[in-house]
């Protein structure tokens, strides 16, 4: 039993460790994004003011002097996000309750495959559809040139959908099926049971559902820049048929061309997004974890 | 259906209004796929598919080639990467291990990054930084971060359904941890892995702005790893914001939708073997 | 002639201490059953036998196991003791792959690669095992496609696939039907010729028919050992006697 094969024991050896560095990648990977979106954009924000930056209203990166202040991308982010939340939400809600509770069997091996079909159209064919389709819908219909908040809204409403229906489904069905009965029990209906008994109880995966929509709403790039016309400036919600511009058009729109400070504001108007992202996830797993309990 | 008219008034609206929420969920699905399908196949002619690009015939066939080249580049990067750490995760880590959670928490980061902070990230670094210039290789290592947490996240979840007997099978007959892991666990677990791997296929196959500042946007068939070359989402991008060439981004947009329904049917089918 | 001496066997699962002092010695070429209630420590034992308490984390042991005058938990490969210290387990476990494969796996992980060479191996194990007949004509499909009780004997095949000493059984009835629990108690009083059998099982009648010694566990302390006859039939020990007659919760 002495003749322990040495090679074996330094393969497994050399695979543990092997196996232990891939780990870490995740974590190299998440520091060095860290590191040089910080080191690019934040040296820009101190140069310009943070405040003036975060908070100014001119974008015009080719006057002389040059301006760059982002609020209004701020205010149109948050804007056409809100406005995704109230479209998609709901429906997205509700279809997750249909597919949970009220849909016929057959239907639902149906329906589940197109869900993810949904999540799987590339934001590019979103934006395009968008463009030849929506654009011209609200502009008959609601006049503007198209180009508008509503419609991207609308867009970002109709991308989170599989997002959302997704979560909240998982957590529908993890409502635990005496709650129903109980429901049932008592004489209520199936839908006062579904509605006011198991959807109140997934309430923080529904949440959590409804953040991640968020997440992928603000952090959505080409389908918003096609349809949202991208004016650079301040917006009231009232102008809902206007164009605005996104953080996320802000970056893909001028990279191309941008140079010195100009191309440094576009990586800090990156960080101002990538804050975002870290603090809508950081709510998502607070979430998660409370659900989970 | 048919007790429809039994129900209380309150509770034939709230069961209408699903149904109508999930048909307007199907319905918006249903009129995308149809209208983009019925507005691009009279333009998938077979000089869309030339060898070459140009303005004439504006040729989606190089773009095709480039995201073949892409998807297999990224998969060769990501995916020994990501099995990998999963294994450690699921197979060596010890329970309640620090390194674990960290892992746990960076890649449930990395994968709400929206795609932009990657391209931005990708531009930084590899394309300046490390001077790869706007590259398939550029795009392709800054891809392969983005689908890491997905490939981690799939095998981690396959691993675990691996029932343990089989592992105590495998170390009762004198296996060691690696024999067990690679000829008993992984295959078991393999269909669910491949599932991710599909998936992952399809972020590529789909991602643009991720792209556009590493990979860059030249219609040709890249010749080395450090030419530049645009993918089919990229391609349809240019087109549809050039405005000329709008039937001709119907017909990318058929072929990117044919890709992307392909995969979703094939991680379907993987994913109803694994429940088998 | 013993096969295994355990000299003061303690083990904790980290604080909790399911084995008290065994001491015990465990005779070649002869059945040994562990019995008692349920988190005993019976299962414990066994497998400390073969090292496969080192997957558990948080498990200590201190004392002595010798097999064959060797400490098993001493300067030793791991993976050599399991092959010559075999194990089958409570519920069947077949890998997903073909019949073949499932009795190949042991022997190629020990460097057997010769095609002939395994046939032999595989053959032969199906025989020991009594289940040849069964599946000679299907030893390339898989092995998820056998019952319940010829999985359990394919696994008892796979155990023997590595020539082991010592084959240690965990409840292997305890999943399957009358008829198929027959079949592998022949079996393993079949196996007592070549092999050294250690068997935990919760069927009285089970030991009985088919062990020859006998060890009684009570939370996690070994309360009798001896002939099963002498067990069986006249326990020295109260608790023993009330645990046999179905006395005991």
């Amino acid at each position: 039993m002495t003749t322990s094969t040495n090679s074996g024991k330094h393969r497994e050896q050399i695979m543990h460790i092997v196996f232990t560095l891939s780990a870490l990648t995740a974590i190299v990977a998440v520091g060095l994004i860290c590191v040089f979106l910080f080191a690019g954009g934040v040296p820009a924000m101190l140069e310009i003011g943070v405040l003036k930056f975060l908070l100014g209203k001119d974008w015009s990166p080719t006057d002389t002097p040059a301006s760059f202040e982002i609020f209004p991308m701020i205010i149109a982010s948050i804007y056409v996000t809100t406005g995704a939340i109230l479209f998609g939400v709901p429906i997205g809600i509700f279809t997750a309750a249909f597919m949970a509770k009220i849909c016929p069997k057959r239907l639902y091996a149906f329906l589940k495959p197109t869900i993810s079909l949904l999540a799987g159209i590339p934001s590019v064919v979103y934006g395009f559809f968008g463009m030849v389709v929506l654009v011209p819908l609200v502009r008959t219909w609601f006049g503007g040139n198209g180009s508008s908040m509503l419609t991207a809204s609308l867009l970002l409403g109709i991308m989170i959908l599989p997002t959302v229906i997704g979560i909240a489904e998982t957590s529908l069905r993890a409502v635990p099926e005496e709650l129903y009965e109980g429901a049932v029990a008592l004489g209520a209906s199936h839908e006062r049971a579904v509605f006011f008994i198991v959807i109140p109880a997934a309430k923080s995966g529904v949440m959590a559902a409804v953040v991640l929509g968020i997440g992928r709403a603000i952090g959505e790039t080409m389908a918003v820049k096609m349809v949202a016309g991208n004016q650079a400036l301040l917006r009231m919600p009232k102008e809902f048929l206007k164009g605005l511009r996104t953080l996320t058009a802000n970056v893909v729109i001028e990279m191309g061309y941008a140079e010195g400070l100009h191309r440094d504001a576009l990586v800090a108007t990156g960080v101002v997004l990538f804050v975002f992202i870290l603090l809508i996830n950081l709510v998502f797993s607070l979430l998660n974890r409370r659900s989970a309990l | 259906m048919k007790q429809l008219s039994k129900k209380k008034p309150f509770d034939l609206f709230l069961c209408v209004f699903t149904w109508l929420c999930a048909g307007t969920t199907f319905l918006v699905l249903v009129f995308i796929i149809s209208h983009i399908i019925t507005r691009g196949l009279p333009y998938l002619k077979p000089s869309i598919f030339a060898l070459k690009y140009n303005s004439e015939n504006v040729s989606l066939f190089p773009a095709l080639i480039s995201t073949f080249i892409l998807v297999v580049l990224s998969l060769l990067i990501a995916v020994p990467i990501g099995v990998f750490s999963a294994i450690y995760l699921v197979e060596y880590a010890k329970r309640g291990s620090r390194l674990v959670k960290v892992v746990r928490v960076t890649a449930e980061t990395l994968s709400g990054i929206p795609s932009i902070v990657y391209g931005l990230f990708g531009m930084l670094f590899f394309v300046i930084r490390l001077e790869w210039g706007m590259s398939i290789l550029s795009g392709a290592f800054t891809l392969s971060i983005m689908i890491l947490p997905l490939i981690m996240r799939t095998t981690e979840e396959s691993l675990k359904a691996v029932p343990d007997s089989y592992r105590e099978g495998a170390f009762g007959l004198g296996a060691g941890k690696l024999r067990t892991v690679f000829y008993i666990v992984l295959p078991s677990a393999s269909p669910g892995i491949l599932a991710g791997i599909i998936l992952s296929v399809g972020r590529i196959v789909g991602e643009t702005a991720a792209l556009l500042y590493t990979a860059g946007s030249i219609a040709r068939i890249p010749t080395t790893p450090m030419a530049s070359a645009r993918t089919l989402a990229i391609h349809m991008y240019a087109l549809s914001s050039e405005g000329l060439y709008t039937g001709q981004a119907y017909a990318t947009a058929v072929v990117l939708l044919a890709m992307v329904i392909g995969i979703n049917l094939l991680s379907e089918y993987l994913a109803n073997k694994i429940v088998k | 002639m013993h096969k295994f001496t355990l000299r003061n066997v303690e083990l904790w699962y980290t604080d909790f201490k399911a084995l008290k002092n065994v001491t015990m010695d465990i005779e070649a070429n002869a059945i040994t059953a562990l019995i008692g209630p349920s988190g005993c420590g019976k299962s414990t034992l066994l497998k400390s036998l073969n090292r496969m308490n080192d997957l558990i984390e948080g498990c200590r042991i201190t004392g002595e196991i010798l097999l064959d005058g060797e400490d098993i938990y001493g300067d030793i490969d791991i993976n050599l003791l399991r092959k010559r210290v075999g194990m089958v387990f409570q519920k069947p476990n077949p890998f997903p792959m073909s019949i073949y494969d499932n009795i190949a796996f042991g022997p190629r992980t020990h460097g057997i690669k010769a095609r002939h060479k395994l046939d032999e191996i595989v053959e032969e194990a199906l025989k020991d095992a009594a289940i040849w007949d069964e599946v000679k004509d299907r030893l390339k499909k898989s092995a998820l496609s056998l019952s319940g009780g010829q999985q359990q004997r394919l696994c008892i095949a796979r155990a023997l696939s590595v020539s082991p000493d010592v084959l240690l059984m965990d409840e292997p009835t305890s999943a399957l039907d009358p008829i198929s629990t027959s079949k592998i108690e022949d079996l393993v009083s079949e196996l007592k010729k070549t092999y050294t059998v250690v068997i935990v099982t919760h069927n009285m009648q089970q030991a009985t028919r088919i062990s020859d010694k006998t060890a009684f566990f009570l939370l996690g302390e070994m309360v009798e050992f001896g002939d099963s006859e002498q067990i069986f039939s006249m326990p020295k020990d109260k608790r023993c006697e009330d645990y046999i007659t179905g006395r005991f919760g």
